[in-house]
């Protein structure tokens, strides 16, 4: 027999949800983790960030005091230290959590990297990568090195930021996101390469911290795989902040001095510039962790840098299987999660439903927040839908008004034909908080006519939602 | 305490009926166990048993009214006294009763104000143009379906009944019903009776997607106006062509013929008609050869059980009875009554229970279960003259025999030629269920007890 039924290589939020499930269906599983626990999302990634930007929006509304009618007197500053601190300490709580969750449901954790020797065994070795700093110790009473046998193989290895030829992150003057989330000082100016989540969200909270920011973007709109109305709606709220927008631009090269980068900037009209800027975040994408782990020797098939899988996250190598970033985008957390839990109910035979990637919600928590499920309206009309499309504005919301957050938008996109909800793009204060309402719409197949049926609480943001979906059939009530 | 009759549904498959005929007026007294009014289903006209006392206050649907959804409210009774008028307010619903087996019907839920939107397009009226008495239409048997499902298929003219739910819980979603649309039938619930058909528990045991053919203006127009006259529908109409179509478009026929010589069968049942004793100065039997056909299939059935089977999308039923429908034509359409385990019957005991069911079905009397269900079915078109045809596979059947009529034909006996009654019979298999040989050693068996017809008395 072997050692286990199940050996999961990677313990991020696809990995290690995938391992509770396991254990919870009877299976004797292990996972195997080099660095940290949790994984990138709740170390490097979705949590500590939230935790900086949960700062740097704090920090906005002490600016905006007196638009509350409040006064702050004395000085009101940012402790740059304290708020990495405090999000050095939420990301070890996260990694805590789930060292308290493998021994909870009784899966060994094998600490070390991971290489698949053959189908159904793996071997282990002491981590060789140096570990990213700080880093949370490793539970006690972890396996080590070793020789591994199990059924089946998880690879949830995920993925790390890209590189782009001659513009490498250094970790000094060049930042990847690891870097950019723990400054020791804030730079005065900050250049970010790439538009994504990732820059984008940095790119608001060194905004907000008072850094002088401008963001480079090689698409023709910030947030590219945005609708574009949103992407033109946060465009000019981030402009407005202060930022500097590039688009359709790219970083040729970059010239380093002491304590700045010169980066030479092409348009795509032929226009040069050059930027100087004391630190440059590269933020161009990511790329699945695919090597040193026996894809080769197995023959498992990868795609464009991705473990190649089918709908329940099986490889075309017998018992081995693969789930989140390394198999495949969306690279979202919530994506791995969910693979996590239909490749581990396959194996089980519980018939789980493929994923749908068309209902992956996708969240970006910059300043105005970005929200949307579904295809944009650009994307319908290439897919060939007559759209009925609503939109309804923040400013036209009772309780954005007195939020003192009027800025916004929220755009529903239906089959004319059908009703059928084919997307919904949102722009502003807490969308990332509501945009579920229309995933659950979207996976209930429910059409304009239950939404219109039902009742949003008042006074509430939530209500923008049903007057979306109102005028998108011409009958708005308060626009 | 005034008491709503609701539209009884008189089988599990039932959506909607037509109220045929009322048997009370108005003001009529009402006794528990009195029969008041008549439905007509797909394929029966069904009496509903009054199981409240009292006067009949209200009839809120006239007889002769199409498409009664189930659980309607179709008339009111009021307590001795009472004044009627009290009793269209939402009332103590479901109170008829019916001769269907109880156990069966689906049970009436607490009163919705939503319609039931399960049923086929031509069911129901718009919810907004057309609302109904706030306690009626409590669907018994909500098709479990999301909404965009239910207007695609709406749109579409599927009928959800028919349509297998992949979703949680077999809930019917948008690509059930896009998978429905482009394979017909492809997807939709392969059986059709309420029996044969536990691997469609979620989806309703229904027919299959009609596609959509032709649209009706686009037909008329191809005749002169006044050329012909426009009979609409009625329930059997409806029934063959929608589980017919479904059996053409679901089950790969397959078709095995063989000629069985019939004089050794015809002396046999002259000998025994002859013998059948007197009973109320009448023979108590007289033996047709179609009831020695049912017979004959009965028994092969029993020697190749592999036959004997129903097919479901995940299983095989493999019956353990020989449960034998034959086809009747009756005025408007056709029936299949069905003889319940006919191998361990006598040819006399099937010949007087085909009589009755023949009978009663031309007089559209038959119930639900007296037609749904059988392993395998016999249609006869000898007396017709026709000498050989083939017959469309009634699900959850496997089989069907299409027999033809006896005739003498040249045979060559011995090398020589000889004149014999022979009968050309054709079985038609469900391919997924019944394989081409195994319908030949099915129909071989079958003619062996054909061609020696003492076996069969044995």
């Amino acid at each position: 027999m072997a050692d286990y039924d199940i050996i999961i290589i990677g313990s991020g939020p696809g990995g290690y949800v995938a391992a509770i499930r396991a254990a919870q269906l009877g299976f004797r599983t292990a996972i195997v983790e080099r660095e940290h626990l949790a994984g990138i999302c709740s170390n490097w990634g979705c949590i500590p960030t939230k935790a900086l930007l949960r700062s740097a929006e704090i920090m906005h509304y002490g600016q905006h005091a007196k638009d509350y009618g409040l006064v702050l007197e004395g000085s009101f500053k940012a402790d740059l230290e304290a708020i990495v601190k405090r999000s050095r300490g939420i990301a070890a709580r996260m990694n805590n959590g789930v060292q308290f969750l493998m021994k909870k449901n009784k899966v060994d954790v094998i600490w070390g990297e991971a290489t698949i020797t053959k189908p159904g065994a793996i071997s282990v070795v002491p981590t060789r990568k140096p570990p990213v700093q700080p880093q949370v110790p490793p539970p006690k009473n972890v396996k080590g090195e070793g020789s591994y046998t199990a059924d089946h193989i998880i690879v949830a290895t995920g993925a790390r930021p890209r590189a782009l030829p001659g513009l490498e992150p250094d970790g000094k003057l060049i930042w990847t996101y690891f870097e950019a989330m723990v400054p020791k000082t804030m730079p005065k100016s900050l250049l970010v390469m790439g538009s994504g989540a990732i820059g984008i969200e940095f790119a608001s909270f060194y905004r907000t911290m008072g850094v002088e920011v401008t963001v480079v973007e090689v698409m023709q709109q910030v947030v590219p795989i945005e609708d574009a109305e949103i992407g033109a709606f946060a465009r000019k709220a981030f402009e407005k902040q202060g930022i500097r927008i590039l688009t359709g631009s790219k970083v040729t090269k970059v010239e380093k001095s002491a304590d700045a980068v010169t980066a030479h900037i092409e348009d795509d009209k032929g226009g040069k510039q050059t930027i100087t800027a004391e630190r440059m975040i590269s933020a161009v994408g990511v790329v699945a962790n695919i090597e040193n782990i026996g894809l080769e020797a197995v023959g498992v098939k990868t795609d464009r840098g991705f473990i190649a899988i089918d709908g329940l996250c099986r490889t075309n190598v017998k018992g081995i299987y693969a789930i989140g970033d390394v198999a495949g985008p969306p690279l979202l957390a919530h994506k791995a999660e969910h693979e996590g839990v239909i490749c581990v109910e396959a194996i089980k035979g519980l018939h789980p439903h493929p994923m749908d990637k068309l209902m992956i919600p996708g969240c970006t928590y910059c300043h105005p927040q970005i929200a949307s499920v579904g295809l944009t309206e650009a994307k319908a009309k290439e897919a060939g839908y007559d759209l009925k499309v609503g939109r309804f504005p923040f400013v036209a919301n009772g309780k954005a008004v007195a939020l003192g957050e009027d800025s916004g938008m929220v755009k529903t996109i239906f089959d004319a034909k059908t009703g059928k909800l084919l997307g919904a793009h949102m722009v502003g204060a807490e969308v990332t908080e509501l945009i579920q309402g229309f995933v659950v719409a979207m996976n209930l197949e429910t059409t304009e006519e239950e939404l219109m049926h039902t009742i949003f609480p008042h006074p509430t943001l939530s209500e923008m939602l049903k007057e979306s979906v109102l005028d998108a059939y011409g009958k708005a009530l308060n626009a | 305490m005034a008491t709503n009759i609701l539209m009884p549904a008189l089988s599990p498959t039932m959506e909607k009926g037509n109220l045929a005929k009322w048997l009370k007026k108005e003001g009529d007294t009402i006794k528990s166990g009195d029969i008041i009014a008549e439905i007509e289903t797909d394929k029966a006209t069904m009496e509903v048993e009054a199981v409240d006392e009292g006067i009949l206050a209200k009839i809120v649907v006239p007889e002769g009214t199409s498409d009664v959804a189930v659980n309607e409210i179709i008339g009111v009774i009021a307590a001795e006294g009472e004044d009627a008028s009290a009793a269209s307010a939402p009332a103590k619903p479901a109170t008829a009763k019916t001769e269907a087996p109880k156990t069966e019907a689906p049970k009436a839920e607490a009163p919705k104000a939503d319609a039931p939107k399960t049923e086929a397009p031509q069911a129901q009226p718009a919810r907004a143009e057309a609302p109904k008495p706030a306690a009626a239409a409590a669907s018994g048997e909500r098709a479990f379906a999301s909404p965009l499902a239910r207007r695609l298929a709406k749109e579409a003219g599927l009928d959800l009944a028919a349509i297998k739910g992949s979703g949680p819980h077999g809930r019917i979603v948008e690509k059930d019903v896009e998978a429905a649309k482009a394979g017909g039938g492809a997807k939709a619930a392969p059986a059709a009776s309420a029996q044969g058909a536990p691997a469609a528990a979620a989806a309703k045991p229904a027919a299959a997607a009609m596609p959509a053919g032709m649209p009706d203006d686009m037909v008329k127009k191809l005749f002169p106006a006044g050329s012909f006259e426009e009979i609409p529908h009625d329930g059997m109409r409806k029934t063959i062509a929608r589980r017919l179509t479904e059996s053409k478009q679901t089950i790969p026929h397959f078709y095995v013929t063989v000629d069985c010589e019939l004089d050794a069968l015809l002396k046999l049942r002259a000998e025994l008609n002859a013998a059948a004793p007197e009973k109320d100065g009448k023979p108590a039997y007289k033996l047709s050869v179609n009831d020695m056909v049912i017979k004959a299939l009965a028994l092969a059935l029993r020697a190749v059980p592999d036959a004997n089977v129903s097919w479901t999308e995940n299983t095989m039923l493999k019956h353990k009875h020989a449960d034998v429908g034959v086809a009747v034509s009756i005025p408007g359409g056709l029936i299949t009554p069905i003889i319940r385990d006919a191998c361990h019957k006598t040819l006399s005991q099937i010949s007087n229970e085909m009589k009755d069911l023949a009978a009663r079905a031309k007089a559209r009397k038959l119930k639900p279960e007296e037609y749904q269900g059988g392993t395998t079915a016999v249609s006869n078109l000898g007396m017709f003259g026709v000498k050989d045809f083939a017959a469309v596979v009634n699900p959850p059947h496997a089989t069907i025999l299409a027999v033809g009529a006896g005739e003498q034909r040249a045979v060559v006996k011995g090398g020589q030629l000889a004149v014999a009654t022979v009968m050309s019979v054709t079985l038609s298999t469900d391919h997924r269920a019944v394989d081409g040989a195994l319908g030949a050693e099915l129909l071989a068996a079958f003619k062996g007890f054909i061609e020696k017809p003492m076996a069969m008395l044995v």
